[in-house]
């Protein structure tokens, strides 16, 4: 696996793209949420779709798909996957 | 430094209170833990779990189309219509048929009264009240509730409802409140009560307020089948065959998105006055859609739902019809109680485009809503009018013939839609905030909403001289 060196928001991810978890930069119950869903440093991450607003996110995450609103996915930085 | 230790209440602030330490403390165990138990488990999924090779699932393919920029907000729309259109066209043959049988046995009733020379009050308590108001509840609520609710259990079975919340957050997170409000509502549909209780899934307890306030905005099965037979004698007066059903459709989903309209702008009212805050966070799980399980829909939906609900109904109908039989036969002078509540009543709902009568059978309905129309036709057949009434035509006649113009039949559905909520669904927003305050507020929001629209469209056409 070769990962590029500098990281992004989780937030700016096209749908299609995939990622991996660098760092979670949340706090309180939002981050236990996260965590508990696996989405811990190392997950692989694909970003599934937008709602027809642009904002929330959905995320695929160990084949479950979850939703997340812009700003909090912001602050979940990743590092790219290079494509295959 | 805090000055007073206050107990953490909520699990909220437990994590928040965890975190400002372990941010202090630039402590990284717990994601370590955390992250090694996922390392761990997904090593043994690894090795037992065999994966088909990843291609576009049917699932993909229709949240592509259901939660689409072009198709998103359409297909949510015609969704809710067809259910209407369904709801209405087979509600009319079942209560038609309802009504012949029901009523048809009132004579029989009557008959058997007249075999054992009862008096004259006791059949017209026991038949003309109680049986009657019976019948009305059965014969007009029971078939939309009937049709409706399989419909909305199918749709909360196949998963789109998550969807819904998926397309309208961000209208949500705009007045400052929780995307899965959306289901709360949804819930609302079916009874305003479980509605309340289902905003336990907002976690911030400023949105879980809003979502709980507002709830009553979304008409409930309840006040579904008011709906619908008064846009039903309203429109077949005006339009007949094949359009009606579909005018009707189209009328109930017009209030249904006033409804969803106004929860907005309550919501962000709320949000900028009372409970002000900013959008906290959502994590809002797609699941994969599920096939249905038919019977199990049937059974939850007419078992636990429909019956439900009419049971409730009717518990409530039987003695609401004999007390205002009783009320429109007991007289002080030569008017009956129940004339001189609406006449009390009337100055203020002229104002409000509606009539004394119609207020009252509100006011009366506060227990359950299901019961207003019956109320409402008791009061105006026991006040001189003996019509035998069993189809929506000679309802028709009776409205008219107390004075209904199109004006009294929109104010009417606008107030049903608008206005306190039963006594259910406040005794949930009591239980469900714990204060005395919000469940106050709970049946003021809505009432003030509603007299003050139905204020406003009852002056302007009057002034425009539309009636």
């Amino acid at each position: 696996m070769i990962q590029s060196a500098d990281t992004r928001a989780l937030s700016t991810l096209n749908a299609g793209e995939s990622c991996w978890v660098a760092a979670i930069e949340l706090n309180g119950l939002l981050r236990r949420r996260i965590l508990d869903m696996g989405m811990v440093p190392g997950t692989a991450v694909e970003c599934v779709r937008r709602s027809p607003a642009g904002d929330p996110i959905a995320f695929k995450v160990r084949d479950s798909i979850i939703a997340l609103r812009h700003d909090d996915a912001s602050n979940i930085k990743v590092h790219i996957a290079n494509k295959f | 430094m805090k000055s007073v230790v206050r107990p953490l209440t909520t699990l909220s602030e437990v994590c928040l209170d965890a975190d400002s330490i372990r941010i202090q403390h630039d402590n990284a165990l717990g994601d370590k833990i955390v992250a090694d138990i996922y390392a761990s488990a997904e090593t043994i999924a690894k090795r037992v779990v065999t994966k088909p090779p990843a291609v576009k699932t049917l699932d993909a393919r229709i949240d592509d189309i259901l939660t689409s920029r072009i198709f998103g907000y359409p297909i949510m729309l015609a969704i809710l219509g067809v259910i209407f259109w369904f709801t209405i066209e087979g509600a009319n043959v079942l209560s038609a048929l309802l009504a012949d049988a029901l009523f048809g046995f009132q004579d029989v009733l009557t008959g058997w009264f007249t075999v054992v020379n009862a008096p004259e009050w006791l059949h017209g308590v026991l038949v003309l009240g109680l049986y009657r108001g019976l019948a009305w509840v059965i014969s007009v609520m029971l078939p939309p509730m009937a049709i409706f609710f399989p419909f909305f259990t199918l749709l909360e079975d196949l998963g789109y409802l998550p969807r819904v919340a998926f397309n309208l957050d961000h209208v949500f997170k705009k007045c400052k409140a929780c995307g899965k409000q959306i289901l709360t509502m949804c819930m609302g549909f079916g009874c305003n009560a479980a509605g309340v209780v289902s905003c336990r899934i907002i976690d911030s307890p400023r949105e879980r307020l809003i979502a709980i306030l507002t709830n009553n905005f979304v008409p409930c099965n309840g006040r579904f089948p008011t709906l619908i037979a008064v846009a039903t004698i309203f429109v077949a007066g005006t339009l007949t065959g094949e359009y009606s059903t579909f005018m009707i459709a189209a009328m109930i989903t017009g209030l249904v998105l006033l409804g969803v309209l106004i929860t907005f702008a309550v919501s962000w009212l709320l949000s900028h006055t009372l409970l002000k805050g900013e959008a906290s966070s959502m994590v809002l799980e797609l699941p994969p859609y599920r096939k249905p399980q038919f019977g199990a829909i049937l059974y939850r939906s007419l078992i636990d739902r429909t019956l439900f609900v009419l049971k409730r109904a009717v518990v409530m109908a039987a003695p609401a019809g004999a007390l205002t039989w009783i009320l429109a036969n007991l007289y002080i002078g030569d008017t009956s109680i129940l004339v001189y509540f609406a006449n009390f009543l009337q100055p203020f709902a002229q104002a409000i485009g509606l009539d004394g009568f119609i207020l009252l059978a509100f006011i009366l309905g506060l227990p359950a809503n299901e019961i207003v129309v019956p109320i409402l036709l008791m009061s105006y057949l026991s006040t001189g009018y003996m019509i035998e009434v069993d189809s929506l035509e000679e309802l028709r006649a009776i409205f008219i013939d107390h004075g209904w113009t199109w004006l009294t039949a929109l104010c009417t559905m606008l107030f049903c839609l608008l206005h306190w909520p039963c006594t259910t669904t406040l005794l949930s927003a009591y239980k469900e905030s714990g204060s005395t305050k919000w469940t106050l507020l709970t049946f003021l929001l809505p009432t003030v909403a509603g007299i003050g629209v139905c204020f406003v469209v009852a002056q302007t056409v009057r002034l425009l001289g539309l009636v």
